[in-house]
C-alpha cells in the first residue's frame, strides 16, 4: 500500500494555504512546538546580551564589506579555487546549473548522485531535474530524506521536515521502505542510516551546498550534525558543490563570528558537530576524497538584489533559520504555506527576486511587520524594512520602473483610489473633522459585516464622540477635571 | 564564460561609483568571551564535548595504547582502522603486538576504491589523531592527509581521538593564528564535536546519523 | 543612522545602523502636545482624555492642536509611500512649534521616531525638522516614568492585570519595559504573565484585514492566553492591538476585555470608579 501519509497538501495561493494549513491542528501543534524549543535554545545560546549584539554587528559588517567588493571576491575565490584544483562553474539561471551538474555527472558516466543538504539545490529542483535524465538524486540529510521519501519539499530551511511527527515518519518509511512502525526515533534514524550507507557507497557523484566560501583560501566551508555532508563531499568519486554568489566571504577568520551566529543562531548550538572544510580534491598520495571537486556559483536573481542597495542587504543572510523560528506567520501556516523553496520572512524577502512578484504577490504582504526577524537576524538584515519596500515595489504602476523582479503584481487602480481619499481626508484638518463628525453620529450605523475585519471581530463601532471633540471641550474648560 | 561575465558585469554595475567597506574586524569579540585558564581550559573541553554524549578521559600519554585496547574489549569489538605510517600508529601497533590484544588491527594503507566494501561495513573502530582541540565550542580539530585519510574519522561506529592536552586552545580564532591555517589549508580541514548526530525527527536527538555513533577523546597528558 | 542616507554614493553597501544609545531625558517641560493618533481618536476618545488628565496630573499644560490627524503608518506600511508622505508633512508641520509630543500608542511614536526618516529620505531639509520631531517625540509611559518622574499611590482595589505590549512600542520605543515599571509603582495590581507575552497580536494594521486567516490565528492565540492568564483584564498603551483584542475577544463572545493602559493608569491613580 503507497498510501499517502496523513499531511495536508496544500493548493492555492497563499490565502488559500494558509487556511488550510491553519486547519491542520496536528500541522499548527507540530510547528508550535518545535519552533518553541528552537526560539528557547537560541535564547539560551546567547546568555550575554552585549556579546550577541556585538557579534551581530560583527556579522553585518563582515557580510557587508564581502557585498561591498562581492564581484572582486568571487573573482579572488574562483582563482584560489583553480589553484587548489576545484573547477569553478558560474550560473545566472537555475537551468544552467542544472546543466552544468549534468554535464559533470555525464563525464563520469554517472547514474547515482548523493546529496547533502543544499538549498541551491532546491531553488534549482535539482532531483526532479536530474531524475527526468535519468539520474538518481537522494538526499541524505535525515529530514531532507524523508520529505523526498513522501515527495515533499523541506517545510523549513534547516528542519526539513519539522512539520512532520515520528508517527508520521514511521508511517511513511513503513509504506516506503517496508520496515515495521515504531514509535522509537533511534530505530528511525537507524533505518535511514542503514539505508543510505549503501547510496553513499555507491554514489558516483555527491552533492552539497556551502556555507561559507572563503575568497582568501579557496575553501568551501559546511556546517552539518548528521555527517551526510562529509559523506557526501567525501566517499564519492566526485564531488559537486552548489552555492548562491553570496555566500563568498573575504578571510577565513571572517568565518568565526559568522560560524558562531550561524550555528547558535539556528539550532541554539555553540558550534555544530562537523565542520567540514574542503579546500580542494584528492591529492595524488592521499587515499580517499573525491578525485574531483567542482563549484557552481548561481545568480537565480541574486543580482537583481544585489542592484538595489537596501534590497541588497538581502545577500546577508547566512541561512540560519532563525527568522522563521521567530515568526508569529510562519509558526502558525508553516512551510509549506510560502508555496517556494525559502520559506518565513527570508523567504519573503528573498523569493520575489528570483521568481517575481507575479508568482509570490502575496509575500510582501504576509506579515504584521511585528519585527521579531529583524530583531534575531544574526546578520542583520531589516526584514521588516525590506518587507515594507516590498510593498512599495509591489504596488507600484508597472511605468513607475519597480525595482524588483515582476513589481507592480499588486497594482490596484481602485486601492490606489481609496488610498487618495484616505490621504486627502488626513491631510485636510476641515474633511479630518468632517469625517469624525459623521463617523462618531452615524456609528451605530456601522454594518454587521465589514469585510474581512468582521471575520475574526464583532464591528468596529466608533465612540459616540471623538477625541478631537472631548479633548476640545476639556481643555477650553481650563483642563484638571 | 557569458554567465560569469553577466553576473560580475551586473555585480561591478550595482556598485559604480561606491567603495569597499573597510575591515573593521575586531577580535576581541570572538576572543576575549572565551579565555580560559589552563585547568578551566581542559575542564570545559571536557563539559561540553561531554554534554555531546562524547567520551573523554585524561591519561598520561604512554598508556593510550593500553587504554584503546581497553576500550574495544570493553563493547567486544573486532577490529580497530589505524593509520600505519604515524608514529602513533607505530606505538600502537607495537603495543598490540606485545599484549597480544585481541581485535584486529587494520591498516588504512590503500585507496579506498581498493576496499570500499570492507570500509564502509565491516569496521568496528578507528583511532586517529588530532591537531588540537578548542575549549570554547568543544571542537577537535582533525587535519586529514595521506598517512590519515579523512574516512578514518567518519565511517567506522566508534571513533577514538587521540588529543595531546597541550594542543588545547581556548577558542577557534586563537587555534587559526597558532596554526597559521590561511596560510595553506589541507585538501580536508575538519572541526569534530562529538559524536554524529540528529535532531530531524521531532526535534529528539538520535546519535549515530551517519558518522560514527561514538566518540572517545583520549587527552594525553604530557609527562 | 546618517549612515544609512548621506553615504556619497546612494548605491553604497549598507550596514546596519548603530545600535541606539540610551535616551537622555530633559526636565519635565510646563507643556506638552498630545497626538491623540486615529485609532484612540475614533475608537477610544476616553483612553485619549485620561492620558491628558494623567499628564495634567503632573502640572503639565496640554495642547490637542485640532489640525492632527494620522502619523501616515497605515499607508506607509501598505507601501503607499507619497500619500503617507503627503500625510507625514501635514503632521510635521502641525508639531513643528518645538514642544514634546506625547503619544499614548508605541507604533505611531515609533513611526515620528524611527520612520519619518525613510519617508522622507532624500529631502535634507524635511529631515532635518524629523530629527528635530524625532528628539521630542515620547511614548506616554516612557514620558511619565522618564521625565514626568511620577511617584503614584495605588488608591484602586487590589486587581490582577495581563500587560499587552504592541510589537512596534516594543521594539522601538522599550515600551513593555516603562509600561511594567510604572505598574510596579502600584502596590495593588499584580501583573500576571501570559503565554508567548511577546508575540504579535495579530493585528499589524491592514494585515488584519489583507490576511484575515493568519490574522485571526494570532489573535485567536492572543486571546485564550490573555484569558487564561488568570489576570482580571488587560491592558495596552496601543490602539491598534486595542482594537483587535477586544473585536475578537467580544466576536468569540467572552466577557474577558482589555483596555487602554491610559485609562487604566487614571483609575488607579485618581481613584475614580469606573463608571
Amino acid at each position: 500500500m503507497n498510501q499517502r501519509i496523513p499531511v495536508t497538501e496544500l493548493t492555492g495561493g497563499f490565502r488559500d494555504r494558509a487556511d488550510q494549513a491553519l486547519d491542520d491542528s496536528q500541522l499548527r501543534s507540530n510547528f508550535r512546538t518545535a519552533m518553541d524549543s528552537l526560539m528557547k535554545k537560541r535564547a539560551d545560546a546567547f546568555p550575554d546580551e552585549d556579546e550577541r549584539e556585538g557579534l551581530r554587528e560583527q556579522g553585518n559588517h563582515i557580510k557587508a564589506r564581502a557585498l561591498s567588493k562581492l564581484p572582486d571576491l568571487l573573482e579572488q575565490l574562483e582563482a584560489r579555487l583553480t589553484e587548489n584544483g576545484v573547477k569553478v562553474h558560474w550560473a545566472e539561471t537555475t537551468d544552467e546549473a542544472n546543466r552544468i551538474v549534468h554535464s559533470i555527472i555525464e563525464s563520469r558516466q554517472g547514474s547515482q548522485v548523493v546529496k547533502g543538504k543544499s538549498m541551491v539545490s532546491e531553488e534549482m529542483e535539482m532531483n526532479d531535474y536530474l531524475a527526468e535524465r535519468g539520474v538518481e538524486c537522494l538526499e541524505s540529510d535525515m529530514g531532507e530524506y524523508i520529505v523526498q521519501l513522501d515527495h515533499e519539499k523541506p517545510s523549513h530551511i534547516i528542519m526539513p521536515a519539522i512539520h512532520k511527527n515520528r508517527r508520521q515518519v514511521s508511517k511513511l518509511f513503513h509504506d516506503k521502505l517496508g520496515v515495521e512502525e515504531t514509535d522509537d526515533v533511534d530505530r528511525l534514524i537507524r533505518i535511514g542510516r542503514e539505508t543510505l550507507r549503501q547510496k553513499f557507497m555507491e554514489a558516483d557523484v555527491g552533492v552539497s551546498g556551502v556555507n561559507f566560501a572563503i575568497a582568501e583560501t579557496g575553501t568551501l566551508l559546511l556546517v552539518e550534525n548528521e555527517g551526510n555532508g562529509r559523506m557526501s563531499t567525501t566517499a564519492p568519486p566526485v564531488h559537486v558543490a552548489v552555492t548562491g554568489i553570496e555566500k563568498v566571504v573575504e578571510n577565513l577568520r571572517d568565518v568565526v563570528p559568522l560560524l558562531s551566529l550561524l550555528t547558535r543562531s539556528a539550532l541554539g548550538q555553540a558550534i555544530t558537530t562537523y565542520v567540514n572544510m574542503i579546500s580542494g580534491p584528492r591529492k595524488a598520495d592521499e587515499l580517499d576524497g573525491p578525485e574531483e571537486v567542482h563549484l557552481v556559483l548561481l545568480d537565480n536573481g541574486r543580482t537583481g538584489a544585489f542592484a538595489d542597495a537596501q534590497m541588497r542587504q538581502t545577500l546577508n543572510c547566512i541561512r540560519c533559520g532563525a527568522c522563521m523560528n521567530h515568526c508569529p506567520v510562519y509558526t502558525r501556516v508553516g512551510g509549506h504555506t510560502y508555496g517556494e523553496v525559502y520559506p518565513g520572512p527570508i523567504g519573503k524577502i528573498v523569493t520575489p527576486h528570483m521568481v517575481g512578484l507575479h508568482q509570490v504577490p502575496d509575500h510582501p504582504s504576509a506579515s504584521s511587520l511585528c519585527g521579531a526577524c529583524g530583531e534575531v537576524c544574526p546578520v542583520k538584515i531589516p526584514i521588516p524594512e525590506l518587507l515594507q519596500r516590498l510593498r512599495q515595489e509591489n504596488v507600484k504602476h508597472p511605468d513607475e520602473a519597480p525595482a524588483v523582479k515582476d513589481g507592480g503584481a499588486k497594482y490596484s487602480a481602485r486601492e490606489r483610489a481609496i488610498w487618495w481619499f484616505w490621504k486627502t481626508l488626513n491631510t485636510r484638518p476641515v474633511f479630518y473633522r468632517l469625517f469624525l463628525w459623521g463617523a462618531t453620529r452615524f456609528g451605530w450605523m456601522t454594518p454587521k459585516n465589514v469585510g474581512p475585519w468582521t471575520r475574526n471581530h464583532s464591528a468596529p463601532v466608533p465612540a459616540r464622540r471623538s477625541l478631537h471633540d472631548l479633548a476640545r471641550e476639556h481643555l477650553d474648560n481650563g483642563g484638571q477635571s | 564564460m557569458t554567465a560569469r561575465n553577466n553576473i560580475l558585469d551586473k555585480l561591478r554595475t550595482g556598485l559604480a561609483g561606491s567603495t569597499p567597506r573597510p575591515d573593521d574586524f575586531d577580535e576581541s569579540l570572538v576572543t576575549q568571551p572565551w579565555q580560559y585558564t589552563p585547568e578551566d581550559r581542559i575542564q570545559r573541553l571536557r563539559a561540553l564535548m561531554e554534554a555531546v554524549h562524547t567520551e573523554v578521559h585524561q591519561l598520561p600519554a604512554r598508556d593510550w595504547p593500553g587504554m584503546v585496547q581497553t576500550l574495544l574489549e570493553r563493547r567486544a569489538l573486532g577490529n580497530l582502522l589505524y593509520a600505519p605510517g604515524t608514529d602513533y600508529g607505530e606505538q600502537l601497533a607495537a603495543h598490540w603486538q606485545a599484549s597480544g590484544a585481541a581485535p584486529d588491527l587494520i591498516a588504512y594503507d590503500r585507496p579506498v576504491e581498493e576496499w570500499r566494501e570492507e570500509l564502509f561495513w565491516k569496521v568496528d573502530a578507528s583511532v586517529t589523531s588530532t591537531v588540537g582541540a578548542i575549549a570554547a565550542t568543544g571542537s577537535l580539530v582533525l587535519w586529514p592527509d595521506r598517512q590519515e585519510p579523512r574516512l578514518m574519522s567518519l565511517l567506522p561506529p566508534l571513533h577514538i581521538a587521540l588529543l595531546k592536552a597541550s594542543d588545547i586552545e581556548d577558542n577557534l580564532y586563537g587555534m587559526m593564528q597558532k596554526q597559521q591555517w590561511s596560510a595553506g589549508m589541507p585538501t580536508n580541514l575538519l572541526m569534530v564535536s562529538g559524536p554524529s548526530k540528529t535532531a530531524d525527527i521531532e526535534q529528539v536527538l538520535a546519535y549515530g546519523a551517519h558518522g560514527p555513533k561514538e566518540l572517545v577523546v583520549l587527552i594525553l597528558e604530557d609527562l | 543612522m546618517s549612515e544609512l542616507f548621506y553615504d556619497a554614493a546612494p548605491n553604497a553597501t549598507r550596514v546596519a545602523p548603530e545600535r541606539p544609545k540610551p535616551r537622555h531625558y530633559p526636565e519635565k517641560p510646563a507643556a506638552v502636545t498630545l497626538f491623540g493618533t486615529c485609532v484612540m481618536d475614533l475608537f477610544f476618545p476616553e483612553a485619549g482624555l485620561d492620558a491628558i488628565r494623567l499628564l495634567e496630573r503632573e502640572g503639565i499644560r496640554v495642547r490637542y492642536p485640532q489640525g492632527q490627524s494620522c502619523c501616515g503608518q497605515p499607508a506607509w506600511t501598505s507601501g503607499y509611500v507619497s500619500e503617507a508622505r503627503d500625510v507625514a508633512l501635514s503632521q510635521l508641520d502641525l508639531l513643528d512649534n518645538g514642544l514634546p509630543v506625547v503619544v499614548p500608542s508605541g507604533s505611531c511614536a515609533g513611526m515620528f521616531r524611527e520612520h519619518y526618516r525613510e519617508v522622507f529620505a532624500g529631502e535634507p531639509e524635511n529631515l532635518r525638522r524629523v530629527e528635530d520631531l524625532a528628539e521630542r517625540t515620547y511614548e506616554l509611559t516612557e514620558f511619565l516614568l522618564y521625565v514626568c518622574r511620577v511617584q503614584w499611590k495605588d488608591l484602586g482595589q487590589p486587581t490582577r492585570i495581563a500587560l499587552h505590549t504592541s510589537c512596534a512600542a516594543r521594539r522601538e520605543m522599550n515600551t513593555h519595559l516603562h509600561a511594567r515599571e510604572l505598574l510596579e509603582q502600584l502596590d495593588q495590581v499584580e501583573r500576571v504573565d501570559h503565554d508567548h507575552e511577546s508575540e504579535c497580536c495579530g493585528f499589524g494594521g491592514t494585515f488584519s484585514v489583507r490576511m484575515p486567516e493568519v490574522s485571526g490565528a494570532m489573535v485567536q492565540d492572543k486571546t485564550r492566553a490573555l484569558v487564561d492568564s488568570g489576570a482580571a483584564e488587560m491592558v495596552t498603551a496601543d490602539g491598534g492591538c486595542l482594537l483587535n483584542i477586544n473585536g475578537s475577544l467580544e466576536k468569540q463572545g467572552q466577557a474577558f476585555r482589555g483596555r487602554h493602559l491610559a485609562s487604566f493608569l487614571w483609575q488607579r491613580v485618581s481613584g475614580e470608579v469606573e463608571a
